[in-house]
């Protein structure tokens, strides 16, 4: 059985008090999917309206250098450490947060209907029980006020105006909660977070009280420990910004949040031998004149993953062109193509030089 | 489990208390089709217990997403092939490619059909003991490129059972077990597929039973590079009706499958210990049987741990007619020589220069042909190639004749409930 929260022993001499904790708004404890709060609020997230989103005590926004491309949804992160713990510091890895841990990701489109300039979606809750991570979908209901757990998941409506003023309508889909699980888990360590990484938080938020590092401001909060001095720190580019790295370092980083999750050594595209994860240094590991394992209809008729110089012969660009279920690239939570990754890619694949040794360039023909 | 404390359990029955809406378990799960099978379905693998059967009555179950699996030890039972239908013809963009996705030990689907996935029809993945027992898998109207690539999927999982099942119109294999290790495919009919049974990059296969006709080619053992799991071995294909596999290829270009032969009985390619025997051969109008290395598909690879050889090939007392007398694609231009025609077994003579022993490959790795009535054979012989001679083929079986000392042993599968012996 599993616990979050308070240590046993506090518990038995207060049996009355745990009844009562058990109820309350605040921290919430429960052992996995069957049991997992039914709305949102029980999880004690936020304060006020919940349509505002402001955080509650000991909840912290944070955002990334460069994040997972979800339809040009916008999206809000927090974290909760329990008070008193503190998250271990990684240079590579997701950060080792203690049991008790909340990370909460809200999706929403801008809309001139909500005060807030904002419909809210669906609220990812990644959950850090004594079982090991769990993510559970909630999706939020027309008045914005709650939202309900729905673990198969779902197709939302969704309609607003974008910026250039014309009406985008599209479903937005909410994944499942095994769906969760299939980018968030590896075969060795279970599911973890993805996106809480050094290289993405190293980037300064504004806060309340003004802008900060969000490294420099998990750290003096108490809930990040064992971190380096900031200059020490790996940074991730910021996928469209030139002026945070170069054009390779950019593309690396944009593969590694939209992609790695499942190619990597350990993740679910594991059998296909394609690893975009940002420390994959072998040029066939991250498709290089390497041929397609499973990749089916997939392939769109070339033959290599990536082609340097020809993008448009690179299985890699035809799958993120796709909005086909069967070919597709990331398969699962995108249903439109990311026009500026592909520009991003294509630049990088255009100017990819062939490779100084291993396979070169072969006309299939000659 | 842990044992627990008087106290701990009163604090789950309070917990309990104030969920409202909680699970009940309460005998098999039993889901009749509706507008909302997406989620009446979803839900309940999400919610299934250990052990649990989730049962789908008779009709068509219609899906706009794959549906996923990760509890141990569920049986999905429907109530017969053509009667249980799982439909996923409108499957959206950006909920998953697949039918089924499974990635918990001890899964078993049976009695019901899977139709028209957008990708592969049932994968499971990275588990331990996996069963696929008189299903279904299809794709409505005639074989075609856009259907998904493989019927039924396990990959990288130990104890695969397929039996009794069949599989049509798969764009890349019917039957694909992957990287696995312990299978039995047995009893099955695949038919208008690229691939009928593919047997890729395992370890320990029993393939016998099964009917495969009319694919681009009825089964295929290959061994590919640039894979995590790789130099497949000890498979043993015997009892199969494998007959007028002459199918247009419908695959993508790119794929290895895009360059199957049209008209493949059964390809044996880079793999080690393979034993073929007692099985019907008939009309297939490349090759009723090859064996053949990788280097055979001039294509080049990047893995200095892939064998890309043939070796250990044991075909005895198995029955042909026909076949090989319209060869095409790349058998089309390796039958040149001859008149245009292959005789029943074609070996490519591809032999490994590093694994010779005085001059000669070691008993173990050899290529062993015998009681095969009148069947014809020929040795390509292009090994000479590496050497810089030409190819001297040949049709004699004296320099084939034996047995492998050590042939693969049977396939005994670990019994339900067994755990621990994922790959």
């Amino acid at each position: 059985m599993t616990r979050t929260g308070s240590p046993w022993p506090a518990l038995l001499g207060a049996a009355g008090l745990v009844l009562w904790a058990g109820c309350a708004p605040g921290p919430v404890e429960f052992t996995g999917l069957r049991d997992a709060p039914q709305e949102l609020s029980a999880f004690g997230l936020f304060e006020g309206e919940p349509a505002d989103h402001v955080p509650a005590e000991g909840v912290i926004p944070y955002d990334l250098t460069t994040p997972l491309f979800s339809d040009y949804t916008e999206k809000l992160r927090f974290v909760r450490v329990p008070a008193g713990q503190a998250a271990t510091y990684h240079e590579e890895a997701s950060f080792d947060f203690p049991v008790g841990t909340i990370l909460a990701k809200t999706f929403a489109f801008p809309s001139d209907e909500h005060a807030t300039g904002r419909r809210l979606l669906e609220t990812r809750i990644l959950a850090h029980l004594d079982s090991g991570w769990i993510g559970l979908p909630y999706v939020w209901n027309d008045e914005q006020t709650e939202a309900t757990l729905k673990i198969a998941g779902g197709l939302l409506p969704a309609k607003w105006e974008d910026q250039w003023g014309s009406v985008r309508e599209q479903g937005y889909l909410v994944p499942n909660a095994n769906q969760c699980k299939g980018c968030h888990e590896a075969t060795a360590s279970g599911v973890r977070p993805l996106g809480a990484k050094a290289r993405y938080l190293n980037r300064d938020l504004t806060y309340a009280h003004g802008s900060e590092n969000q490294l420099v401001h998990w750290g003096a909060a108490g809930v990040l420990g064992g971190a380096p001095k900031l200059d020490a720190a790996p940074r991730s580019p910021v996928w469209n910004d030139p002026a945070t790295g170069s054009l390779y370092a950019r593309a690396r980083a944009y593969l590694e949040i939209n992609c790695a999750h499942c190619h990597n050594p350990e993740g679910p595209a594991r059998t296909t031998g394609l690893d975009l994860s940002w420390s994959a240094d072998d040029p066939v590991d991250l498709g290089v004149y390497k041929f397609p394992v499973a990749a089916g209809r997939g392939s769109g008729d070339r033959l290599y993953g990536i082609v340097p110089g020809r993008p448009e012969e690179s299985i890699l660009m035809y799958r993120m062109l796709s909005l086909d279920p069967g070919v597709m690239m990331p398969e699962l939570g995108r249903r439109r193509v990311h026009s500026e990754g592909v520009d991003l890619l294509e630049e990088w694949i255009s100017a990819m030089p062939e490779p100084e040794k291993g396979r070169r360039h072969r006309d299939p023909a000659g | 489990m842990k044992q627990l404390s008087p106290i701990a359990l009163v604090c789950i029955v309070a917990l309990a208390g104030c969920q409202g809406g909680g699970y009940e378990d309460a005998g098999p799960v039993v889901l009749q089709p509706d507008e909302n099978a997406q989620e009446t379905v979803q839900t309940a693998l999400l919610t299934a217990q250990p052990g649990d059967v989730i049962e789908l009555t008779e009709g068509t179950f219609e899906f706009t997403g794959s549906l996923s699996l990760d509890v141990a030890d569920v049986t999905i039972r429907g109530q017969g092939v053509d009667k249980t239908i799982l439909d996923f013809a409108a499957q959206q963009a950006g909920a998953g490619a697949e039918g089924i996705t499974v990635t918990s030990d001890g899964f078993v689907i049976e009695d019901l059909t899977v139709l028209n996935t957008k990708g592969d029809g049932i994968k499971v993945e990275g588990t331990d003991r996996a069963t696929f027992r008189t299903i279904k898998v299809d794709w409505s109207g005639p074989p075609k490129t856009e259907n998904g690539a493989y019927g039924i999927y396990p990959v990288q999982v130990s104890n695969v059972l397929i039996e009794d099942s069949q599989v049509r119109g798969s764009s890349d294999a019917g039957i694909y077990v992957g990287q696995s290790r312990n299978i039995i495919v047995r009893g099955n009919r695949v038919w208008q597929n690229v691939a009928g049974i593919e047997i890729e990059n395992s370890f320990g296969a029993d393939v016998y039973d099964n009917l495969a006709t009319n694919n681009t080619g009825g089964i295929l053992v290959f061994s590919l590079p640039e894979m995590p799991v790789k130099n497949g071995r000890d498979t043993r294909v015997f009892r199969n009706t494998i007959e007028n596999n002459n199918h247009a290829n419908f695959g993508k270009a790119g794929s290895i499958i895009a360059a199957l032969p049209t008209g493949t009985g059964l390809q044996v390619m880079a793999n080690e210990n393979v034993e073929v025997f007692d099985n019907d051969l008939r009309d297939n109008q490349t090759y009723n049987i090859a064996v053949l290395s990788y280097l055979v598909t001039e294509r080049e690879y990047d893995d200095a741990e892939y064998d890309p050889y043939v070796e250990g090939v044991y075909i005895h007392d198995n029955r042909f007619s026909g076949g090989g007398d319209s060869p095409q694609g790349r058998g089309e231009r390796l039958s040149k020589q001859f008149g245009g025609t292959f005789p029943d077994i074609v070996y490519d003579g591809f032999v490994d220069p590093a694994k010779m022993v005085d001059g000669e490959l070691p008993p173990h790795l050899g290529i062993y042909v015998e009681n095969n009535g009148d069947a014809d054979f020929v040795n390509l012989d292009l090994g000479a190639m590496l050497a810089g001679k030409e190819p001297k083929p040949y049709n004699d079986l004296a320099a084939h004749a034996g047995s492998l000392p050590e042939p693969p042993a049977e396939i005994v599968l670990a019994p339900a409930g067994a755990t621990g012996a994922g790959l």
